[in-house]
Formats: structure tokens, C-alpha cells, sequence
């Protein structure tokens, strides 16, 4: 079972940034003893909650992309829920959109690279009519 | 000279053959340039332009929940997902924006409908 998943969390404005870190260290811990491996860790910083929660305006966003079977996710969001300073959190599967878009993106590319060659071939169909 | 009678009437029609074609396409040249022009819409003043789907014009396949910019372009002041029939979006494209706006909205990038901030 190999599945990306992305997880997102918002943690309260008012954190540490060592608790943070040390937030982020114990998610990670807990990916690799579950199965799974971190791919990418992104903080998205601070920016404006669309609405409040928690009494809160603000938020922390943090971007997680981890790989792994669901019990991965299983586990890093029964630890989201338990751990007080996160707010929010989302977590979702992103490897099917990805060959998707992988999907269209060779259709395109070989696309480009045929449209030169049958430029050439109505050419020389419209020149043969003509000479007789 | 039988033979070369047919390869005369061979030849013959393999001239006219062309010409023939040749005004065929000519004719369906107005046709579709006077279709267009026909239909005036008599009453109408206003002229409608067509709807585009952005996503089809520019090519954009990757319709992301984290993408806030180009979600709140499709959602109104009041939140609610704005109508197909409004931006002119396929239905394709339709679908997995509504879905992207409403993961946005869970991750309090977007806000609910019907909530006053």
C-alpha cells in the first residue's frame, strides 16, 4: 500500500515556534514507526482564518505530505485530534489526482510532438492534384 | 483505338474531376460564413458573448483546494459556490472546483456560506 497522502493543520497563532518543532518531530516519529515515510514538511507560516475557530482569527498552516498505507493517516490524525494547539486539520489523498495530471500532462506533450509532422503531410496531397 | 478513346475520356474526366470539386468547396464557403450572419436575433439589442470555461481556455488541470486565488474567483462575497450558468465553467471542471471550495472551506481557507464574519 503505497498512497500520498497531504496533511494539512493549522496549529493556534500563539505557539511556540520550538513547540512546533517539536510538534512536527513527534508527527514525524510517529509516520516512520506506523509505516510510512515523510516526504516533505511545509510551513505555510501564519495567515488569516476565513472564520473563527476556537475563538482564534489566525493560524499556523502546516503542510505535510507523507506517504504510507491509511493506518499512517489513521495514526497522525487520532495524534491531530489528542494534541490541544491544533485548531484544524485535513488530510487528503493526492497520488490518484497526480497520475491524472501526470496522465494529461503526456497526452499534451505528445500532442506537441505529432503536430509538426502531419503539418508536412496535407502539404504534399495538395500538390499532386495540381500537377495533373 | 478504342483503347485510346477511353484514355481520352479517362483523361477528359480526370480534368473536369477537379473543377468539379473545385467550385464545391468554393459553395460551402458562404454557407457557414452565412449562417452566422442569419440568424440576427431580431429583438435582442444586447449582444451576449459566449461563455469560456476558464480551466478549458487556459489549461489549468490542477484544480487544488490550496490554491485560494484561483478558488475565490468562483466563489461570491457571501461565500456560495457561484453557478455554472454564471462563470460558464464545464461541468467537468464544475465538479472539481465545487469539490476543491469545499475542502478549502474545512481547512478555513474559504468561509461558509451564510456566515457573517
Amino acid at each position: 500500500m503505497n498512497r500520498t497522502y497531504e496533511l494539512m493543520f493549522i496549529v493556534r497563532p500563539d505557539m511556540a515556534e520550538e513547540d512546533l518543532d517539536k510538534l512536527i518531530s513527534t508527527l514525524e516519529t510517529a509516520v516512520s514507526t506506523t509505516g510510512g515515510t515523510v516526504k516533505s514538511v511545509e510551513r505555510m507560516g501564519k495567515r488569516r482564518l476565513a472564520y473563527t475557530v476556537r475563538r482564534f482569527h489566525d493560524g499556523m498552516y502546516i503542510l505535510l505530505t507523507v506517504e504510507g498505507g491509511g493506518a499512517v493517516i489513521h495514526e497522525l490524525e487520532r495524534r491531530l485530534r489528542v494534541t490541544e494547539p491544533v485548531i484544524k486539520f485535513l488530510s487528503v489523498r493526492i497520488d490518484e489526482e497526480q497520475k491524472r495530471l501526470d496522465k494529461i500532462k503526456a497526452i499534451r506533450d505528445a500532442r506537441k510532438k505529432t503536430s509538426a509532422a502531419p503539418a508536412a503531410a496535407p502539404e504534399g496531397g495538395e500538390t499532386t492534384p495540381a500537377a495533373v | 483505338m478504342a483503347e485510346e478513346t477511353r484514355a481520352q475520356g479517362a483523361t477528359a474526366e480526370t480534368p473536369s474531376a477537379p473543377e468539379s470539386h473545385g467550385p464545391r468547396p468554393g459553395g460551402r464557403g458562404p454557407r457557414p460564413g452565412g449562417g452566422p450572419g442569419g440568424p440576427r436575433e431580431g429583438g435582442r439589442k444586447y449582444f451576449r458573448r459566449k461563455k469560456v470555461c476558464k480551466f478549458c481556455v487556459e489549461r489549468i488541470e490542477n484544480i487544488n483546494y490550496k490554491d485560494v486565488r484561483l478558488l475565490a474567483q468562483f466563489v461570491a462575497e457571501s461565500g456560495k459556490i457561484v453557478p455554472r450558468r454564471l462563470t460558464g465553467v464545464c461541468t467537468p471542471h464544475q465538479r472539481r472546483l465545487s469539490s476543491a471550495i469545499k475542502m478549502a472551506r474545512n481547512i478555513a481557507l474559504l468561509p461558509f456560506a451564510g456566515r457573517a464574519m
